[in-house]
């Protein structure tokens, strides 16, 4: 049992000022100017400078006020990017692709020249697309009882691309409202074909099916490792989540709905019997449990029931995948550190490690994090002494005063791993140049 | 092109050819297997009509091989016999095991050349290549499929795939997880068996089903899954090829006798094209929609429209699908536009409506981007194409429905018990575009001989025929639309011989401008089955990075 902490439910000590979209226009040249991670970022997408023209030939699109929409941005080096996010300041930064040519230059070449050659293996786990088995919120709208859903999401994808492909860097963002990102930047990663990207989102999608499929998830007699992995993991967070916040066996109505996917129909109603009798959610769960498990003993022929307990579970609580996204080498994903315009909240970077303690309701907004910085210049004014003292040389970084600290040190992590790796990558090949 | 160009020299006829087919043990080292990767293209000359044979032959095989995939589940015993039967009719080496070597080189001498036609015709588009490709594979699997252990082994050495076992002591060590993920092998069986470890993205189509055991990007694919990563590379070198010899055919040093037969040759493959049904468009009324998608639309079509009339809103998915769909029986861009702006802004503001829709409906008709004439999917592509997940109504009803609430459906639509029950066993025998057809024959009160020669392969080619049987044009059409498809022995484009021989100029220029035009729009395509289109975005990247 993960004794999460605690979210919204209870008041938070601070009393925000709460964000409303209308102030994003005059919050974010000061987010822009001040707090926005450009050099780690640049560090980041510039990969080392391993392969030449990467930044220089990656997509990012802005979109601006009223939703006006401006593709194919692409700068040459960091104070370009500074200089043009300061200037258009974009309600929103997606990133793209790295192409052929310069994207700004599409125009300039022949359409079948300029091509997405690479970009990070990405995955988009939406809220939305649990709507069917969510009780608390719909839609765009999530809480304390159905955030749980994204962090057995967290764990179950991040181990698979850990564990299984061996992918090691793996970055989680918040996506500002709703749901997570990840992006995968191992270079192998990067370089894989369309058709690798969709084998791998394939792999991990379990449930599956339409409106017109009850049944989303069919377990073969042996679970594949990678399952098994995944069924310990939303064994962790099952009794809280499913059973207590969920209550997905509270009434008849939810337990119907939940026990329709037992292809056995003796064993069903024999399930429904059991719910009947027993008077909460975590009752019903284990009773059933233990009476699939005695008819599972004896000679009952419930074969094709036998993981039904398992795939109730996995149909509630496994990672749903938006495939379109993670497929296309092409497509665009909303960029880290944005602000989400209807939230205000910063789309920061997750650990896995700490998934747990991550509540998106603490997640800074852009107006607090622009006070955070207000109040902390006015605490620590530097004393003026004789008027014309140059002022001193190393000022302090404008993210350390505030909230986002954490978060960028979070990136700062998932930078600098990859950088050591860089490093040996750089010194092979200077050292083959060397060679000739 | 080497190939090309040798048959442009193809003036020296049948004596030359035969001083170049080779003899004695020349025969033996030029095809060392019964079973070919086909690397190396020919380059013997040979006559116009022994060429057009070739191609007319291999094209009956692979047509053939597409009808028996599509009426039994692949891989099944009723699937191999059938593929059997046909194949001993058809081309022999497909399943003769015991002939000696020696007699075989006529054989594999055609098998080699025929591929390399059929290469040069169906290289010129995104849909050429996606059948070809998907029909050669399932051609080479069969045969893969029936060679024993030792002569699969001198095929790959003899074709340069080596795949190394694993030790024993990683085999032990693993052997419980490799019986969980692999299907039908247990623990015991794991001992007996070797195991070979390859980067996952060789063995793509096991990790898609999850059906190998993965670590650290390693797959360890049993030896009775070799066949998935041999013809995983097979597939990747034969879409590689057709890239470059698209790429090569505008350029080809030609005499008008060898493009317009390739171009016969590669119509002759399915039916309509419905990308470019000009002539319809406009023709049907907005208002008349409602009332044909009970009548006329085919179940996966009216199942979305009636989605969409009650959520105001589809998905992604479904968008696609029925969208194209709707271009494809007639709408113009304008009708579409409105369409769908009615129904989405019921439930959002208009504006929203024009940002975020509208340039994905005039992009899927080439107004936009690119500019690409999006193709309406074919049930094929629906049927394997992306599932629907959880808010989706896309897909094929037979293949993504509970068969319980496929019943109940059919039911509210009045279709007869009797009827439901003959659908639903096709279903359950994985005879999806059947029991579509089956549903065609029950919902337009046709008795069953009458169109026994309808085979759907595409929601618009339903369309139609409804469209057909409700204005009494059954009739005339018989025997164009209705059997298309079914008809393996390629005779069914009349024009195909005359157009041969006649070679005229015009139909030369339309040949290399299609040539031209499929190469552009290749890399546009939304490709379900991208590796033909990745292949081409490298290729041309790479070419227009040289000369800039």
């Amino acid at each position: 049992m993960v004794t999460a902490r605690a979210m919204s439910e209870e008041k938070t000590e601070v009393v925000r000022p709460s964000y409303s979209p209308d102030e994003l226009p005059e919050y974010l040249p000061v987010y822009y100017k001040r707090l926005f991670p450009y050099g780690l970022y640049y560090r980041w997408l510039n990969y080392g400078g391993v392969q030449k023209n990467y930044f220089c030939n990656r997509e990012f699109s802005f979109t601006l006020k009223d939703d006006v929409y401006i593709r194919y941005q692409s700068f040459s080096d960091q104070q370009e990017m500074e200089k043009q996010i300061q200037r258009q300041c974009p309600y929103k930064i997606d990133i793209g692709a790295v192409f052929s040519h310069k994207p700004k230059d599409h125009k300039t070449v022949k359409p079948t020249a300029f091509q997405a050659l690479e970009k990070e293996l990405v995955f988009d786990i939406d809220m939305t697309d649990y709507d069917d088995v969510r009780s608390c919120c719909q839609g765009a709208d999530i809480c304390a009882n159905c955030w749980p859903l994204m962090r057995m999401a967290i764990k179950i994808v991040d181990a698979a691309l850990g564990e299984d492909f061996g992918f090691e860097h793996r970055l989680w963002v918040y996506s500002g409202r709703r749901g997570v990102h990840c992006w995968v930047a191992d270079e192998a990663a990067r370089k894989l074909s369309q058709n690798a990207r969709s084998a791998v989102a394939e792999y991990l999608s379990v449930v599956k099916g339409g409106e017109n499929k009850l049944r989303k998830v069919h377990l073969p007699e042996n679970i594949h490792p990678s399952i098994v992995r995944a069924i310990g993991i939303v064994g962790q967070y099952f009794d809280d989540y499913a059973l207590e916040k969920q209550d997905i066996l509270g009434d008849k109505d939810s337990w119907q709905k939940a026990l329709a996917v037992i292809p056995d129909d003796k064993l069903r109603e024999c399930a429904m019997k059991i719910m009947e009798e027993k008077k909460n959610s975590k009752e019903r769960w284990y009773s059933f449990k233990k009476e699939h498990q005695a008819l599972l003993n004896g000679d009952a022929n419930i074969r094709k029931s036998r993981h039904c307990l398992q795939e109730i579970a996995l149909q509630y609580c496994y990672p749903r995948l938006d495939v379109n996204v993670s497929k296309g080498i092409n497509h665009l994903l909303k960029s880290p550190f944005c602000v989400h315009p209807k939230t205000g909240r910063v789309c920061v970077p997750i650990d896995p490690a700490h998934v747990d303690s991550f509540d998106p309701f603490k997640v800074p907004d852009i107006n607090q994090l622009c006070q955070e910085i207000d109040e902390y210049d006015r605490k620590n004014k530097p004393e003026i002494t004789e008027g014309d003292q140059p002022p001193p040389k190393k000022r302090m970084k404008d993210y350390k005063k505030t909230s986002l600290l954490e978060s960028i040190e979070v990136f700062e992590k998932f930078v600098t791993k990859m950088e050591k790796q860089w490093k040996g990558k750089l010194l092979e090949i200077s050292d083959q140049k060397g060679d000739f | 092109m080497e190939f090309g160009k040798g048959k442009r020299e193809k003036s020296q006829t049948g004596r030359k050819n035969r001083q170049k087919r080779l003899a004695g043990d020349d025969r033996n080292k030029a095809y060392k297997h019964r079973l070919q990767f086909y690397s190396i293209p020919p380059t013997e000359n040979i006559s116009l009509s022994e060429f057009e044979e070739m191609a007319i032959n291999r094209l009956k095989v692979l047509k053939q091989v597409e009808n028996i995939g599509i009426k039994f589940v692949k891989g099944r015993n009723d699937y191999n016999d059938v593929m059997e039967k046909e194949l001993r009719k058809l081309m022999p080496i497909a399943v003769s095991q015991h002939h000696k070597d020696e007699d075989d080189y006529d054989a594999k001498r055609k098998d080699h050349i025929s591929h390399f036609i059929l290469r040069l015709a169906y290289c010129r588009s995104e849909e050429l290549r996606r059948w070809f490709i998907a029909q050669e594979l399932d051609l080479f699997r069969f045969r893969f499929l029936q060679e024993n252990k030792e002569s699969i082994t001198s095929f790959l050495q003899a074709n340069d795939l080596h795949y190394k076992p694993i030790s024993e002591e990683e085999k032990t060590d693993k052997a419980r997880k490799f019986s969980n993920s692999s299907y039908g092998i247990n623990e015991s069986v794991v001992t007996h068996m070797d195991f070979y470890k390859v980067p996952f993205t060789e063995a793509l189509d096991l990790v898609k089903g999850r059906k190998v055991y993965l670590e650290k990007g390693f797959a360890y694919v049993p030896h009775n899954d070799l066949v998935s990563i041999v013809v995983s590379a097979f597939r990747a070198h034969l879409s590689h090829a057709l890239a470059l010899t698209a790429r090569a055919v505008p350029s080809l040093e030609e005499d008008n006798r060898l493009l317009p037969m390739l171009t016969n040759i590669s119509k002759q493959y399915l039916g309509e094209d419905y990308s470019n049904k000009n002539s319809k468009t406009g023709s049907i009324a907005l208002e008349d929609i409602d009332s044909l998608a009970k009548t006329a639309y085919p179940l996966c079509m009216r199942q979305l429209h009636s989605a969409l009339r009650e959520d105001h809103h589809l998905k992604h998915g479904g968008r696609q699908q029925y969208g194209l769909f709707l271009k494809g029986i007639g709408l113009t861009m304008e009708q579409a536009l409105k369409f769908w702006r009615t129904e989405f802004s019921k439930k959002m503001d208009g504006d929203k409506f024009e940002k975020q829709y509208a340039y994905n409906i005039r992009h899927s008709f080439g107004k936009e981007g690119k500019r690409v004439n999006y193709t309406p999917y074919s049930c094929m592509k629906i049927i394997m194409g992306t599932q629907p997940g959880p808010g989706d109504y896309h897909g094929c009803p037979f293949r993504h429905t509970d068969v319980k609430l496929l019943k109940q459906r059919l039911a509210s639509y009045k279709i007869p018990a009797q009827g439901i029950e003959q659908i639903a066993d096709l279903v359950k025998g994985y005879h999806y575009q059947l029991a579509c057809t089956k549903y065609f024959e029950l919902t337009h009160n046709i008795d069953k001989d009458e169109v026994s020669g309808l085979s759907l392969q595409h929601p618009n080619q339903y369309f139609d025929a409804s469209m057909d049987i409700q204005s009494g044009k059954l009739k005339e059409s018989k025997g164009g639309r209705f059997s298309q498809g079914n008809n393996a022995s390629g005779t069914y484009n009349s024009q195909r011989s005359s157009g041969t021989q006649s070679s005229s100029q015009s139909q030369m220029s339309n040949t290399q401008q299609s040539a031209n035009t499929s190469t552009a729009t290749i890399v546009d395509e939304e490709g379900w089955d991208n590796f033909t289109g990745e292949d081409m975005e490298k290729l041309d990247s790479s070419v227009a990075m040289d000369t800039s």
